[in-house]
């Protein structure tokens, strides 16, 4: 059971579906307006909770996102089955990605993901382990 | 509570057949049907139209302004939308179509043209020095401002702070005018001919701007019949040819307008709300960012396809296209000259776009929280196929209303059947737990 103040919501990511890409993080975006968050706020989650669903579908076999709301801060967690990344501090760094060419052509992949998760985020952690999967935990906070 | 918005459109319930074709179509699920008439929630409604195109009933009806109405201007001065000239049978030039209006009773015309031109220059030094967040969305359809105050409030700083072409046209007007008559500027009632509803609203809540330059709208289905009558009686051979009127202004009607003239790097044009609302959700995920200039309009093909115009929107776009051919092509501008007004801010706007978020669950996060908790389990008990029997667009909009307290959950035809199946289960146990035993 959640806590009384606290909304939890759980959206699974398909890997490669990239017909349906980037719909988790309309419902995220709705969910937080009907509940009057700070539109600036709106704005940072949108981005982060896009750029790290895009990283599920882009290298991933398939992942799940969970979306938390409370008073004072909009917790989203990514984790996904995948290849994994294997030195985290090169992926942070801007520009640098592993992306294909094919996805690339698709206008993504440019290497900017982590780096604008980061930066939209007031907390955020990334682990993850080769060959299995990565998890994301993203926290922006409210009235900050 | 939200202020009271200005609005374009209204419901006439002694009309109103409750037949929900107009709660199907809008774009924003501002309108329910309750007890067998349609009504509007005002701070969801951002104007566009689509509900008049599809009532059969002639129960919505567009607050524009009546031709008698103008007589309280000293000096009316019309701005004909570039769609006007779509909307007739024979071929209009510019010199024509100034001649019929001037038969129906303005005064003055002042063509939209050198406006738009005027504009697309403005635009293009703006777009050059901007520093801010990409794509710059454009400001000039009201109803996309409508929805970006509403929907996205988070990126209404994005939306290009030049004023509409109507508006420049209405301040040219008046200083002609004014200058030439010695009348004083503010006798001179600039009337925009309008191909939709929404720029009443635009003129009456000004966004961006501390007042419109323009006085009243009248629409082109109001003014049709008459203007159609003036059409046929000027004879191309009366009237002067003036190049007053381009081809690149012209073409602002349709799709793709400002984009053809700016010739600014990665630019987009939208039309149609549901893609416009597609695109502005790609902004807001910030996947966009890569473009610098996005043009939107509500209506399908632009403002020749507005919900009040008469001819079908893909003839009238036909028609401007066959138009432009004999135009000057454009665009006939001076560019040192608009530079020089562009410094001096005279087409900038001068506010800052108010957002207008939805009013949320609630204005308390937690009591908003524990709402959207209540709602989101009533979803799961609907049955999720948005019939619309209960009068809300979708089950989503009606599990909201039920948590907003506006309507029972018993409205729903399904829950209450489901309802009804349960106590005659219980009935059926009851009867058969009293049941006698049979004597003998």
């Amino acid at each position: 059971m959640d806590p009384p103040e606290e909304l939890e919501s759980i959206y699974l990511v398909a890997g490669r579906d990239f017909a349906n890409a980037g719909r988790v993080s309309t419902a995220i975006m709705d969910a937080l307006k009907r509940l009057g968050v700070d539109p600036e706020l709106v704005r940072r989650v949108a981005i982060a909770s896009y750029e790290a669903e895009m990283n599920i579908v882009m290298y991933a076999l398939r992942g799940r996102m969970s979306l938390r709301i409370n008073p004072s801060a909009v917790i989203i967690e990514a984790e996904d089955e995948g290849p994994g990344i294997e030195d985290i501090d090169l992926a942070m760094q801007e520009g640098y990605s592993t992306a294909t060419p094919e996805i690339q052509e698709m206008g993504f992949g440019a290497g900017m993901g982590l780096p604008n998760i980061k930066k939209n985020a007031d907390e955020f952690r990334i682990t993850s382990e080769v060959a299995k999967g990565t998890r994301l935990f993203i926290r922006v906070n409210q009235g900050a | 509570m939200p202020a009271q918005y200005h609005h374009s459109l209204r419901f006439m319930p002694d009309k109103c057949h409750g037949c929900m074709s107009c709660m199907r179509v809008c774009p924003t699920a501002a309108v329910r049907v309750r007890k067998g008439r349609a009504m509007k929630l005002d701070d969801r409604c951002i104007d566009c139209g689509e509900c008049i195109k599809v009532c059969e009933q002639g129960a919505i009806v567009p607050l524009t302004d009546q031709m008698a109405d103008l007589s309280k201007f000293e000096c009316a001065v019309a701005i004909p939308s570039a769609a006007l000239y779509a909307q007739f049978d024979k071929d209009l030039l510019p010199g024509m179509l100034v001649a019929a209006l001037q038969r129906c009773g303005f005064h003055d015309v002042e063509p939209l043209s050198p406006a738009c031109d005027a504009v697309s220059v403005a635009t293009e030094i703006f777009l050059s020095e901007y520093r801010g967040e990409y794509p710059v969305i454009s400001s000039f359809c009201p109803t996309v401002v409508r929805l970006v105050q509403v929907k996205y409030p988070e990126f209404v700083a994005q939306l290009l702070p030049i004023l509409a072409p109507r508006e420049i046209s209405a301040r040219n007007a008046k200083m002609r005018i004014s200058a030439a008559t010695g009348l004083p500027a503010n006798r001179v009632g600039a009337v925009y001919i309008t191909p939709c509803p929404a720029k009443i609203v635009a003129i009456l809540e000004h966004p961006g701007m501390t007042n419109s330059y323009l006085d009243a709208a009248v629409s082109i289905t109001d003014l049709f019949q008459t203007l159609a009558m003036a059409v046929s009686s000027v004879r191309e051979a009366e009237v002067e040819m003036d190049a007053s009127e381009t081809a690149s202004g012209v073409s602002w009607a349709f799709l793709g307008g400002l984009p053809r003239s700016v010739p600014a790097e990665n630019t987009l044009s939208v039309a149609g709300l549901p893609n416009v609302i597609r695109i502005l959700d790609d902004v807001a995920k910030g996947k966009l960012r890569r473009y610098s200039f996005i043009e939107c309009h509500a209506c399908p093909e632009g403002c020749v396809s507005g919900c009040l115009t008469v001819e079908n929107p893909y003839v009238a776009r036909g028609k401007i296209v066959r138009l432009c051919q004999k135009l000057p092509a454009g665009p006939v501008v001076d560019r040192k000259e608009v530079e020089r007004c562009y410094r001096e801010r005279s087409f900038l706007m001068d506010e800052p776009f108010a957002s207008r978020p939805l009013r949320p669950l609630d204005e308390n996060i937690s009591v908003a929280i524990a709402k959207m908790r209540k709602r989101d389990q009533l979803i799961s008990e609907l049955l999720g196929i948005d019939c619309g029997a209960c009068g809300a667009p979708s089950c989503r909009a009606f599990a909201e209303d039920v948590i907003l307290g506006e309507v029972e959950r018993e409205s729903c035809t399904f829950f209450w059947q489901h309802e009804l199946a349960n106590r005659v289960e219980d009935l059926v146990r009851l009867i058969q737990i009293q049941k006698p035993a049979k004597g003998g």
